[in-house]
Parts: C-alpha cells; sequence; structure tokens
C-alpha cells in the first residue's frame, strides 16, 4: 500500500522563481531567503518519494473568472509551465501520476469532497517555485524534477475560498485515499503560498511575525486546533494575501494521527512582500 | 437577509468577493487576455481602441489607462489579474504594491526590508496605522500633510 511519509511547507512567492531564473540567487537579499532551503534540498535527495502530492493555487494562469474551482486535481501525465506574461519559466514541464490521482479523486469524491478533475492545465509559480526551492534547478543532461508530482490547485482568490477546516479534513481524506492506493508507493504532500502577505490596497506589505510564528507553532502541535480558525483571522492579522494558509492545512491533515518530527524549520522576512516560512515534517 | 462580511470593516483592503468579481469581470478578463503576446502588443500600439474591444464600464477603462491600481480595485479588479498589466508594463509585484501605497518605489522597498507594514492599528477601521484613509499618501506624498 501506499503511504504517506512527510509533508512540506513553504511560501511561493513569484519573485523568488524570477531571482533563480536571473541568476540573483547570490545576492545577498536572496541568499537570506535561500539559505533557509540548503538542509532542504539535502534532504529532498536523501528523502525522494515516488510521488509529490503538490497543494498550491492558481493566480489567474490557468483559471480565468470564466471558472473558478475550489478545488482542482491534476490527472494528466503531464502539465506544461504557465506564461504568466514574462515568458514561461524555464523549468521542466511537470510529470504526473494519473493513476494515484484519478484513485485520489475516486476516494475523495466518495468521502463528500467535490474536487474538479483536470486533465489540461499549465502549471504557475505557485506550484513551480517550490519545487525550484526544494530540488534547485535540474541539469541540462536530466532536466527533469526528481519524480511525478500531482498538482493540487485551491481557490483562495475569490472570497469565499475554502475554510481551514474543511481543508484540514480533505487532507485527512487525501491520506485515506493515498493509504488504500495498491502501490508501495513513498508519498509526499506539500503545502504552499503565505505566509503573511498583503499585495493590495494602501494595507500593502503588510507582515505579521507573531501571526506568522503562532502558526507554526500550532500547525505542528495542534493541527486540528489551527484549523479552526475563521477567514477573518486570517485576513486582518496575516493580510488579505495570507488567506493561502489554508493550503499548508491541507497538507497538515494529510499527516498521522501521531505528533511528527520537525526537520527543518525557517522563516524569513522578505522576499519581495511576503514572509517566507518554510517547514518540513516527517510522519514517525 | 444580508450575507456577513466582516472584512468591510479592514482599511486599506478590499475583499475580492463574489460581488466585486462580478463588477470586474470584463475589466479582469481583459487583464487575462494580457497574457498573449499578440494582445501585448496591439494594447500597447493603441490602449484606448483595445479597451473599447471590451465591454468594461467607461470609469474601469479610465481606470486602467491611469494605471491606478486602487481605483481599478473599487471597481472590481483583482491583484491577481492586474499584475498582467504590470508585466505588459514591466514591472514587478512589488512595485504594483507599492504604487497602491502613495510611497515611491524605494521607500516600499525598504519598508519591506525593515519588517514590512506593522498590524498594530491597521486591523479595524478607527484606528490610527499607517494604511487607514486619514494617513494617505504614505511616504513622503503625504508628508507635507504633517503627519508623522
Amino acid at each position: 500500500m501506499a503511504r504517506i511519509t512527510a509533508s512540506v511547507y513553504t511560501s511561493h512567492v513569484p519573485a523568488i522563481g524570477a531571482a533563480l531564473d536571473l541568476g540573483k540567487s547570490g545576492e545577498p537579499y536572496w541568499q537570506k531567503v535561500f539559505s533557509g532551503y540548503e538542509f532542504s534540498k539535502q534532504w529532498l535527495r536523501d528523502n525522494t518519494p515516488d510521488v509529490i502530492f503538490l497543494v498550491y493555487n492558481d493566480h489567474a494562469n490557468a483559471f480565468s473568472l470564466e471558472l473558478i474551482p475550489t478545488f482542482a486535481i491534476g490527472c494528466a501525465a503531464e502539465f506544461a509551465i504557465a506564461d504568466e506574461g514574462w515568458g514561461p519559466r524555464p523549468v521542466p514541464a511537470v510529470k504526473g501520476h494519473p493513476e494515484l490521482a484519478a484513485h485520489i479523486a475516486q476516494s475523495v469524491i466518495q468521502d463528500d469532497f467535490d474536487l474538479t478533475i483536470v486533465n489540461k492545465m499549465p502549471v504557475d509559480h505557485g506550484l513551480t517555485v517550490p519545487l525550484s526551492l526544494m530540488c534547485g534547478q535540474p541539469p541540462a543532461d536530466k532536466f527533469e524534477w526528481p519524480c511525478p508530482v500531482i498538482p493540487f490547485a485551491v481557490n483562495v482568490v475569490q472570497y469565499p475560498v475554502p475554510s481551514g477546516r474543511r481543508c484540514y479534513n480533505l487532507g485527512r481524506a487525501i491520506r485515506k485515499a493515498v493509504e488504500s492506493f495498491d502501490a508501495p508507493l513513498k508519498v509526499q504532500v506539500w503545502g504552499t503560498g503565505g505566509m503573511s502577505h498583503q499585495l493590495q490596497g494602501p494595507r500593502a506589505g503588510l507582515i505579521n511575525r507573531e501571526f506568522d510564528a503562532a502558526f507554526l507553532d500550532q500547525l505542528i502541535a495542534a493541527p486540528a486546533v489551527l484549523a479552526q480558525k475563521p477567514h477573518i483571522d486570517y485576513v486582518r492579522e496575516a493580510g488579505s494575501e495570507g488567506i493561502e494558509l489554508v493550503m499548508w492545512l491541507i497538507a497538515r491533515g494529510a499527516m498521522n494521527d501521531t505528533l511528527p518530527r520537525v526537520a527543518h524549520r525557517f522563516y524569513h522576512v522578505p522576499a519581495s512582500n511576503t514572509a517566507v516560512g518554510h517547514l518540513i515534517l516527517e510522519n514517525t | 437577509m444580508a450575507l456577513e462580511k466582516p472584512y468591510k470593516n479592514i482599511p486599506g483592503t478590499t475583499i475580492f468577493d463574489a460581488e466585486q468579481s462580478r463588477l470586474g469581470y470584463h475589466l479582469n478578463q481583459f487583464c487575462m487576455s494580457l497574457m498573449q503576446a499578440e494582445n501585448r502588443a496591439r494594447f500597447k500600439a493603441d490602449e484606448r481602441a483595445y479597451l473599447d474591444e471590451w465591454p468594461m464600464t467607461e470609469e474601469q477603462k479610465q481606470a486602467v489607462l491611469a494605471r491606478d491600481l486602487n481605483w481599478c480595485i473599487r471597481l472590481g479588479g483583482n491583484i491577481y489579474f492586474l499584475a498582467k498589466i504590470g508585466a505588459t508594463d514591466g514591472k514587478s509585484f512589488q512595485q504594483m504594491a507599492g504604487s497602491m501605497t502613495g510611497m515611491t518605489e524605494e521607500e516600499y522597498r525598504d519598508m519591506m526590508i525593515s519588517g514590512g507594514r506593522s498590524v498594530e492599528g491597521n486591523r479595524r477601521l478607527g484606528e490610527d496605522g499607517t494604511a487607514q484613509a486619514h494617513r494617505q499618501p504614505q511616504g513622503r506624498a503625504g508628508q507635507k500633510e504633517g503627519t508623522a
């Protein structure tokens, strides 16, 4: 049977992708961000899973206002890199895992979560920046990500977005689905976005270190309590775009009920407009 | 019965909910069209003519021509869609976000490097934080008003 071995949490700031792609990663401003991922890259080399289930949000690239799915699971064999208006990032296309994705869709929908099944979808920085941070840039002679990835897009752009409680319970349903897949796969679930940030209005630039630190503490030790936090608390305390943090609860819900081992924790302000947070939790 | 929208009392913040999305549908879809290079070229060649191809309100078109992102957002624009205009103009997300505060690009960047905007005084309307209406514009642009 397949099993979930670990979960990874990270911000997915587009400027991080731009800094990597334009060769700015050595600049002091960016070095402070990337230093927090040196451990993580080695950890992923040592703990490469068979599949990554990657929770992220699309930023008006795959989905316009014509169609706004709350939860969309990518079931395709391959996903193209989106052109967000600056040209596609120079990173490998993403290989999917259609068999496991279809199995998860079947199981989770029967558990009352109405997923939208997507068989064609370009993936944007929300998905590719976490891969770049954790994997580095793949070499030219082996230009591919280390394993297949199932993209799982959550609407956090148009309100109302799904509640933290719903996200946490969805994670639990995903765990149940993975554990009933009849192949000995090691699966990691990644939750991305956040932490505190606001990109709009006179309140743009909001950062809340205290909120972020408490969020990380609770995510590790008391996720079921954290899942009760209402939307308004995220928006008021962590900024209008800080609401992306509900996606971390999907990954956390997918972990075992026992306390996880904290393999790595990192926090830095700023990357562009955003507080960068990063955790690696292992099932024990 | 009206729906409860507790986020209406956060200063300097417009939540992109179903109502804003309805107002801004064509404005945001216009932005989305700028993801294609040929559309960016046509828009740059004659902005007004390109905008007139879309069933947007006149005020929405004026807000786009003025590159006033706060105005665009009031009229239903969403920042992730409006970012396509910024990309067309060669602006970063930080430049776009900063433009909504009245600060110069340098002032905004310095604020972020110093740890960002504090939430203190910026949680609810009527407090005295930097995002409140009576503190606009921010940075040197607002200093002639005597606010510190």
